[in-house]
């Protein structure tokens, strides 16, 4: 098996149309969930069916469904129930997750990176896929170098360690995101090594990030652009404050870095979203976050917009991004009121 | 008769600093080769796009890349280097997919892609990251890149010329001067005696370096050599790729040294492959097929001069003119001597250490007493000459020319060459024999 990280539930309560038919979709769900559990695939695939014959928009029975035909093999399938998800739900990542792995495992690598680019460009810290991305290039890379040094062709055929989730969530109305499960595979030779030192979460002095860009003004600062030089300063030093309280795992630092009014991913509720990363962030043993090529833009005295690259290791990922974070200032501190991946 | 290397240009501009630390891993290779990438972080301020443009004096020093393209295998390579240097990752891959939808054989390309990739998942000690791949087996793209590179930072300089193209005779249209150190041959083209710099290309050479001895060292020689024959495709191993030109070694100068050995080529590369590297050959100067097929339009069996050195020295034009001046006029005066038969001044013309493979000075000069004792009158009339400088620490020049010689019994015509060595400030010929 190549592919190991496939996410196998959806976790987003704005799919629930209606809240009538949330009770008995729930039912069905978690049933078809408990026979695919059982390795029942078939009689899981035949209720999924038969559920999506009067329900066919249903996303959670659609992505089940494309999770048992990847269990069964049928590839092309599922490729097929995943891609309409995406044409579909274009803001979900899961789908975009899977597909990825469906395609890694055809060794259409660079199509699984597209997938997986749509997937983080969704949800930015969606770590299942950063990390199917860092194996994805890991591969891809161990192919090139394949063609370098011309070794054997039965090399190529090393397994990534792409993890597929296999836990499937209550369809309680609560729903949680699955934390990543990476299932190292035996010491594939493009496997990222893991390099984990169990780091203590409390550690109070923990490594400040790595090096942060001073910005550097362009011109000898004149009197009327000093305001925009403290601006710039005060908005580098909450960066480095805000990766640094993600580095140290300190939930209740990094949260006082958002707004009241922070604008959540998908828009959902703050609560939600404050969960939903606490466990994110708990999840690694040790995360280490960097800025880097920090462009600040004032906007006015109260608004300004930052683009920076972020550097985001964890146990066994490390990817970095561009990032752009929309902030505001509150009395003397700069929120973040939106976070976004790209510039 | 030391001349100094090539100048080197003053590189002042400082090096752009940047914070991110992702360069800062991508440019460890560079540190790593840092005596010979110094001048390559330096230089960058000094990159054709950057120059003003050359002023109609022509006096401001230009260089081969400004004349290059930019879409060669070679140039998108060494522009995905230098976008890796300037943190360009993204620009680095798409340019290294370009190159490799060119040349899908180009094993350096996948190396560096590889190298992108990676960039992603860790950070880049090197050029090569391939894990678990021993160093050793690396080393050889690794050189490559670095020689590549340092083409890049270093390209022909179009206001010297190398110091063996002395003069090329009327049937020579061009020449080859390889440098095996820097693993690149320059095509130079004879403009009425003149040599003007052509094009250059990355070659691979001998697996143990220069200075061939004997047999099946896997050296390359160094020497003045010539293009000897053209052997046909139909009959080439796909080892050497597209075409082979033997060349003439060993020489006569190599066998008067008792070097031997046989079968030393310009030739390409197997069709799976786009280039080898620098050191790979059993002695032989390896091209990549494209470039031979560039390179063969302008080779004429029986009269192009390779030759091979381990550094090309670099002359200035003035240099090049009084040293060919020298060896002319010494030409002139040994043919003058011989004319008047003036026999002593003639032989003093020779080396106490001359030799023509049968005779040694003591005979050659015995004999030439004897001959010249019957002559009555001579002419000797020389015609298409050739000089080139011998490489290497022998100060040396190899001289070839017609020889017409009319006498009161004899006349003849040939083709004759001489080696001439300086012997403190006097010039010797220690081989004389037919061309």
């Amino acid at each position: 098996m190549t592919l190991t990280r496939i996410v196998s539930a959806l976790a987003v309560v704005a799919l629930f149309s209606t809240a009538a038919s949330l009770p008995v979709h729930a039912d069905e769900l978690q049933n078809i969930q408990a026979l695919l559990k059982q390795g029942n695939q078939s009689q899981a695939l035949d209720r999924a069916n038969t559920y999506l014959a009067s329900h066919p928009k249903d996303a959670q029975v659609r992505f089940i469904k494309g999770v048992i035909l990847t269990e069964q093999n049928k590839t092309a399938e599922a490729i097929k129930v995943f891609t309409a998800l995406t044409e579909d739900f274009p803001e979900l990542p899961e789908p975009y997750n899977n597909l990825a792995v469906l395609y890694a495992s055809q060794q259409q690598y660079d199509k699984a990176r597209v997938a997986l680019e749509m997937a983080i460009q969704t949800h930015p810290s969606y770590a299942t896929a950063h990390e199917n991305l860092g194996d994805i290039y890991a591969k891809m890379a161990s192919e090139a170098y394949d063609r370098a040094l011309k070794l054997d062709k039965s090399n190529t055929a090393a397994q990534t360690k792409l993890s597929m989730i296999k836990e499937i969530f209550p369809v309680n109305g609560r729903l949680q995101r699955p934390a990543a499960k990476p299932t190292v595979v035996a010491a594939a030779p493009a496997a990222p090594v893991k390099t984990a030192p169990p780091v203590a979460p409390a550690a109070p002095a923990a490594k400040a990030p790595e090096k942060v860009v001073e910005k550097a003004p362009e011109k000898p600062v004149e009197k009327a652009e000093k305001p925009k030089q403290d601006a710039t300063h005060a908005i580098d030093a909450m960066l480095n404050s805000w990766a640094q309280a993600w580095s140290n795992k300190n939930v209740g630092a990094y949260f006082s870095h958002y707004a009241a009014d922070f604008k959540t991913p998908k828009g959902e509720s703050r609560a939600a979203w404050e969960k939903f990363r606490r466990e994110r962030i708990a999840a690694p043993k040790h995360i280490q976050v960097s800025v880097s090529a920090i462009k600040v833009s004032i906007k006015d005295d109260t608004h300004a917009q930052v683009t920076f690259r972020q550097h985001y290791k964890a146990d066994t990922l490390n990817t970095s991004a561009t990032k752009t974070l929309v902030l505001i200032k509150s009395g003397d501190k700069w929120l973040i009121q939106q976070e976004r991946v790209g510039s | 008769m030391a001349y100094s290397a090539r100048a080197r240009r003053i590189l002042s501009a400082p090096i752009q600093q940047s914070h991110s630390t992702r360069l800062a891993r991508s440019l460890a290779f560079l540190r790593q080769h840092r005596g010979k990438l110094l001048a390559l972080c330096t230089t960058l301020a000094l990159l054709p796009l950057s120059e003003p443009p050359a002023t109609a004096m022509g006096s401001r020093p230009i260089s081969a890349a400004a004349i290059h393209q930019s879409n060669t295998p070679e140039a998108l390579l060494v522009q995905s280097l230098l976008d890796i240097q300037s943190n360009r990752l993204d620009v680095a891959l798409k340019r290294i997919d370009k190159l490799i939808a060119i040349e899908p054989h180009f094993r350096l390309a996948h190396l560096i892609k590889g190298d992108l990739l990676m960039a992603h998942t860790r950070p880049l000690a090197t050029i090569g990251n391939a894990p678990g791949v021993a160093a050793n087996r690396l080393a050889d793209l690794r050189d490559e890149a670095r020689v590549r590179l340092q083409q890049h930072f270093d390209p022909a300089p179009l206001d010297l010329v190398p110091e063996y193209l002395l003069q090329l005779d009327q049937n020579q249209r061009y020449a080859l001067v390889a440098d095996t150190n820097k693993s690149r041959i320059y095509l130079y083209k004879n403009d009425s005696g003149q040599p003007r710099y052509v094009s250059d290309f990355y070659i691979s050479s001998g697996l143990k370096g220069s200075e061939k001895l004997k047999e099946g060292d896997q050296r390359t020689p160094v020497g003045v050599y010539f293009v000897i024959d053209n052997l046909p495709k139909a009959k080439l191993a796909d080892l050497y790729g597209d075409a082979a030109y033997p060349l003439s070694y060993p020489n006569e100068w190599d066998k008067r040294l008792g070097k031997n050995g046989h079968g030393i080529w310009l030739h390409g590369v197997p069709k799976d492959t786009y280039s080898r590297p620098p050191r790979a050959s059993n002695g032989c100067v390896v091209l990549t097929n494209e470039d031979l097929r560039e390179v063969e339009k302008f080779l004429q069996v029986g009269h192009t001069p390779v030759i091979i050195s381990n550094d090309i020295a670099w002359i200035d034009r003035k240099a090049w003119n009084s040293q060919r001046e020298s060896i002319l006029h010494e030409v002139e005066a040994w043919r003058k001597d011989w004319e008047s038969i003036n026999t002593e001044r003639y032989l003093n013309h020779y080396s106490g250490q001359f030799s023509n493979g049968a005779q040694n000075f003591a005979a050659w000069s015995a004999q030439k007493r004897a001959v010249n004792a019957s002559k009555t009158s001579v002419d000797i009339k020389l015609s298409n000459v050739s000089i080139f400088r011998y490489p290497g620490k022998d100060n040396m020049v190899v001289v070839t020319f017609d020889q017409n010689y009319r006498s009161n019994n004899l006349s003849n015509q040939m083709r004759k060459r001489q080696y001439w060595i300086q012997d403190g400030n006097a010039w010797k010929i220690v081989f004389e024999g037919a061309a």
